[in-house]
């Protein structure tokens, strides 16, 4: 049994939340420069210019690649050997998130009620998923998610009947849909099985996985690789301004599910797809 | 088309601008985003006046990260201007000309911008910390109570846009028509 206190998950999340809003990770980063390279479009350049040289005065100042900081996604795989000690793990979450957008500068983009919407000037709460593993290790992914590309994400209940076509087809409604609102070029999160809440889930978690590791599985490897092409076809562009790239990349995570269903969640990020993993 | 030009703008010049047109901004200009825009419409139905000056005024979609010590302001781009749709015809008719934001806008918008002489510019979606470095000066005008979406009164210089949608209602994004149903 090993203990860990719950200063300790405050201490890292703090840390996350800044390091993923000034930052992006090195797979992430690196579709973006190769980006220019790929489009034709001389606006669409032109734009891929600009986020290049928001992406280096970001890191080079220690400032917010993009003014929504977002709402602070995080994932905490426990392991079942852990004893937490301290405070209540979901205070110790809030702790940290608060710290992080305080000493960080960040947005405070939360409101406490959804209808009365008050701010609640600390960007707290936020979302929490946990999960218990096996093992003696505290694994936290700290994601904070922007509105713009989020509130053009979907749920589809597919049938059974609709199988594969159905899933590509309501992966590239969604980002014809969204068109320049998701702030294109975007990354792509899909999560396939499960039910209504599961397949969510996996399509945020999906955004977290690294962009140059594709799925363990064949066949969803292939639809990763279909999927990103095809969406690259639409021509929205950088901007919603028209040209090749309009995807850096798609993940894929499926889940069994029910012999009656196929629910598929798309989840879009704009090229700011932010997600910090540590292990305590 | 090249251009720059100088803000506050009349309905005449935004005649002169088209779809297309990429634009260097300098001048003044507001912030205001979803609780800025709800607040503003709800004092001009209960008969109030508006807070800041809207004739002849453009408007950005805008809630930027607080300034750190030494910065003029933080990360400042563009938030998506489809949210703001619901209140726009109405601050169009009342005078503003340009709009700063990013993101499809509704017929009604069009409409307005049609009728009134209204231009929409985009910036580019996620280059916050770039656009900080346009904005000389920025100070907070009304509504501080609201946080990160209290108005703030910004100066501009050579802040890049492009020309979306323009008064004759010519569309950017619907250069390349989208097709639904087609795979």
């Amino acid at each position: 049994m090993r203990i860990i206190h719950t200063d300790e998950i405050t201490k890292n999340i703090r840390e996350m939340c800044i390091e993923a809003n000034v930052s992006l990770s090195e797979d992430v980063k690196k579709r973006v420069l190769s980006a220019k390279e790929k489009e034709e479009s001389a606006l669409g350049k032109r734009v891929l210019e600009q986020l290049e040289e928001n992406l280096a005065i970001a890191e080079n100042e220690q400032i917010p690649i993009c003014q929504d900081t977002g709402m602070a996604v995080v994932f905490l795989a426990v392991g079942q050997e852990v004893r937490i000690e301290g405070t209540a793990i979901e205070d110790a979450v809030n702790e940290g998130i608060r710290q992080g957008y305080r000493d960080g500068y960040l947005r405070k983009s939360v409101v406490s009620d959804p209808l009365l919407r008050e701010n609640t000037k600390d960007n707290t709460p936020g979302i929490i998923h946990y999960s218990i593993v096996p093992g003696e290790n505290i694994e936290i992914i700290v994601a904070p998610k922007g509105f713009g590309s989020e509130n053009t994400s979907r749920i589809l209940m597919l049938k059974p009947a609709d199988g594969i076509e159905g899933v590509k087809q309501a992966v590239l409604e969604t980002v014809k849909l969204a068109g320049p609102n998701a702030c294109p070029p975007m990354i792509v999160g899909v999560g396939i099985g499960g039910d209504f809440e599961k397949c969510a889930i996996l399509a945020k978690k999906a955004l977290t996985r690294n962009l140059d590791t594709p799925s363990p599985f064949p066949h969803i490897r292939e639809l990763e690789k279909e999927l990103l092409e095809e969406i690259n076809k639409t021509k929205i562009g950088p901007g919603g301004l028209g040209g090749k790239v309009t995807a850096l990349g798609l993940n894929i995570e499926t889940y069994p599910t029910h012999i009656a269903g196929l629910p598929v969640a798309i989840n879009l990020c704009c090229h700011v797809n932010r997600h910090v993993k540590r292990v305590l | 088309m090249e251009r720059k030009i100088t803000l506050p703008i009349t309905k005449e010049f935004v005649c002169n601008l088209n779809s297309g047109d990429y634009v260097y901004l300098t001048g003044t200009l507001y912030s205001a985003r979803d609780a800025a825009h709800k607040r503003m419409i709800e004092t001009l139905a209960a008969g109030g006046e508006l807070p800041i000056p809207i004739k002849n005024q453009t408007i950005y979609y805008l809630g930027p990260t607080p300034a750190k010590e030494g910065q003029v302001i933080g990360s400042a781009g563009p938030t998506t201007s489809t949210r703001m749709d619901k209140y726009t015809p109405t601050l169009i008719e009342l005078g503003i000309t340009g709009m700063i934001g990013k993101g499809k806008r509704s017929e009604a918008v069009i409409d307005a911008m049609k009728k009134y002489h209204a231009v929409y510019f985009a910036a580019v979606g996620g280059a916050g910390a770039f656009l900080s470095k346009c904005i000389v000066k920025a100070e907070i005008a009304a509504y501080e109570d609201l946080g990160a979406e209290a108005i703030y009164k910004l100066e501009v210089k050579d802040f890049p846009v492009i020309v979306v949608i323009d008064d004759k209602g010519e569309n950017l994004y619907n250069q390349e028509k989208i097709s639904l149903s087609s795979k």
